[in-house]
């Protein structure tokens, strides 16, 4: 069972109720719960948008979209029905934190639901989990079932003629599926390769309606967001960053875990403080900070660096989905960057030639690297591959495994070099890796 | 539907697909889900089950086939009755998935995609499982076991071989 930990310095506001009973609906409504959504019944739709918008809440699924200004381009009117949906697909490595989100707060995730549909207009909303998340997929079955018999579902919800239906399900494993549009397309029933954009989901989404999707974690900061008053919690961010991010901290920190920090929090201080600093009093090596398709980053580059997605963003990495991977100075990065690619290679759709092609080179050529038999014109090719991937493929599902590789030949290529002509790696224990 | 009254499926189950054909906006839209609960139900995607599923929703065989293939969760052959899989993705890796990978391999005499002998548990390594925090993690069928070292490996395996042997199971 996944551990929950905690640090002085976080501040809880979406973990606020974790670890509380809140998956009990009467312990979720004595906690606030849906205190969020009568509120936003009261106001209306376009007071909605507009709270969301001046929060400065960003997408937490990767990109870092502004939540308010992505409902806003819902049309008003469409002759099809809105849907809202949910991303619990959940799959970058090096992230957890929908998972608990899931597991303690499941109402958060059904009220900002509503709240988003009541924004939009839409009368249903999906929310779809990983397919390995099957034990909590039962857990928000259960939450939906709690609020249908409450009254909170369905039809004149709360008193007012506002009706909303929700309807959940899983996948069945494959990361692909994370990206939005080959989710609508797992959700009717269908491989999940990505749509041509345009038409953007806003406008042509799920069953051809206009559809809001957002990550999970961005959903339960709803009603928090609401509750609080959006310059509120606006305040505890930094500029354009509104709010507190959940951060998955992995690898070889003393104190792994998912964190509740306010945007823009010190990654150094993450490490060594909220952390404890690395494993065995070993040294930090590199840092991926964002999921594992965020380019790498080194001790001296986080020095200063703040945890929102303009100031990663401006270091040349990414905030991403906020998974960071802690590595220490024992680990070989030419096996990392080798698990690493594995993963792309084995999730790419194989809908397009780039990265399906350019995901496979790029594993076979790390795996002759790593192995010892490389040469110095091997790193050169690896790194025109990944070049020559970015921004050639159908979906981001290239760029992620191009841009991480880049990284990791252009940051450590004195590693790489020292793999040449037959030298055994001087840390790895697992050349063969099985997962093809 | 006929199908109800030839159901290849428990009586619970195919109760279960008549809802969920009918719970969403479009009927095909239950397929992944259909498709999940039927191989949790009899091991794995046979034929039969594939033929029902195609019927239930007005598709193909090729179509309904066609999708599974797509994700890596349905199968088209039984694995164990315990399906183990280790995550070795970076945050796992990091914390020593290969060698709680090789644990489970000399334990169970079986390597990736292996099935013991006695058909009770199968062996895979597989692609990051949303446990990073709490790596590393494996699942064994739905169940999470997490922070986990190679000497883990023996217990977890007794627990499991125990609802083998009729105290419970699936
Ligand atoms: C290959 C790929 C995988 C993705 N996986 C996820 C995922 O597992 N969860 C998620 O919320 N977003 C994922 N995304 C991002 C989604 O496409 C989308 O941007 C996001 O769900 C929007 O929600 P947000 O605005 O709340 O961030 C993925 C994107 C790509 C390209
Ligand atoms: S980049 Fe192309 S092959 Fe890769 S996942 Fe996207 S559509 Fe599929
Ligand atoms: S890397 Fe193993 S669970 Fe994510």
């Amino acid at each position: 069972m996944p551990r929950l930990v905690s640090h002085p310095d976080e501040v809880k506001i979406v973990t606020r109720r974790f670890g509380m009973g809140a998956t009990d609906i009467n312990k979720y409504v004595e906690l606030g719960g849906y205190q969020a959504l009568a509120k936003c019944l009261a106001q209306g739709p376009e007071w909605t948008i507009n709270e969301m918008k001046a929060s400065n809440l960003r997408g937490r699924g990767g990109a870092g979209f502004p939540t308010g200004l992505k409902w806003s381009f819902v049309p008003k009117q469409s002759p099809k029905p809105k849907y809202v949906l949910v991303n619990g697909d959940e799959s970058e490595p090096g992230t957890c934190k929908d998972h608990l989100i899931f597991l303690h707060d499941p109402h958060a995730v059904i009220e900002g639901t509503m709240i988003a549909g009541l924004a939009i207009g839409a009368k249903v909303g999906f929310i779809y989990l990983r397919g390995e998340y099957r034990y909590l997929l039962e857990i928000m079955e259960r939450a939906v079932a709690d609020a249908y018999a409450k009254g909170i579902l369905g039809k004149n919800i709360l008193g007012s003629d506002f009706e909303f239906n929700v309807i959940t399900q899983t996948g069945a494993g494959a990361y692909e599926v994370g990206e939005e549009s080959a989710l609508m397309e797992s959700l009717e029933g269908k491989r999940g390769v990505p749509r041509i954009k345009p038409p953007f989901p806003a406008v042509v989404g799920l069953y051809g309606g206009p559809t809001v999707i957002n990550n999970a974690e961005t959903i339960a900061t709803v009603p928090h967001v609401i509750s609080m008053g959006a310059a509120e919690y606006a305040a505890v961010g930094t500029e354009r960053n509104g709010g507190t991010r959940l951060f998955g901290l992995s690898g070889h920190v003393e104190r792994p875990g998912v964190y509740e920090l306010p945007m823009g929090y010190n990654l150094k201080k993450m490490i060594y403080e909220v952390g404890g600093g690395i494993r065995g009093g070993r040294k930090l090596k590199a840092v991926v900070p964002g999921g594992s398709s965020t380019p790498v980053l080194l001790p001296e580059e986080i020095e200063n660096l703040g945890m929102d997605f303009d100031q990663v963003g401006k270091a040349g990495s990414m905030l991403g989905s906020g998974g960071v991977v802690v590595i220490d100075d024992q680990t070989c990065i030419v096996e990392f960057a080798l698990r690493t690619i594995s993963f792309y290679q084995h999730e790419s759709c194989g809908w397009c030639i780039p990265c399906r092609e350019g995901t496979d080179w790029l594993k076979k050529s790390l795996t002759r690297f790593h192995a010892g038999f490389g040469t110095e014109k091997d790193i050169d090719n690896i790194r025109y591959i990944a070049e020559n991937m970015m921004g050639r493929t159908f979906c981001p599902l290239g760029d992620a495994a191009a841009m991480p590789t880049l990284g990791f030949v252009k940051k450590f290529r004195k590693e790489f070099e020292d793999h040449l002509n037959g030298k055994p790696c001087p840390f790895a224990k697992h050349v063969e890796l099985a997962v093809v | 539907m006929s199908a109800e009254t030839m159901s290849i499926f428990s009586p619970q189950l195919a109760a279960r697909f008549d809802a969920l054909v009918e719970k969403y906006p479009v009927k095909r839209s239950a397929l992944i889900p259909m498709m999940l609960y039927a191989q949790d139900e009899i091991g794995y995607l046979s034929d039969a089950a594939i033929a029902e599923i195609a019927e239930r929703l007005s598709l193909t065989q090729l179509d309904v086939r066609n999708v599974a293939s797509y994700y890596s969760m349905l199968r088209f052959k039984p694995a164990g009755k315990f399906n183990v899989q280790v995550c070795t993705n970076i945050s796992c890796m990091l914390r020593g998935a290969y060698e709680v990978f090789e644990r489970f391999q000399e334990e169970l005499g079986v390597g990736h995609k292996g099935v013991t002998k006695d058909g009770v548990f199968s062996l895979e390594e597989v692609e990051c499982i949303g446990a990073c925090c709490w790596a590393p993690a494996i699942q064994v069928n739905y169940d999470f076991h997490d922070e986990l070292t190679p000497d883990h490996v023996p217990g977890i395996i007794a627990g499991y071989r125990g609802q083998a042997n009729g105290r419970g199971g699936r």
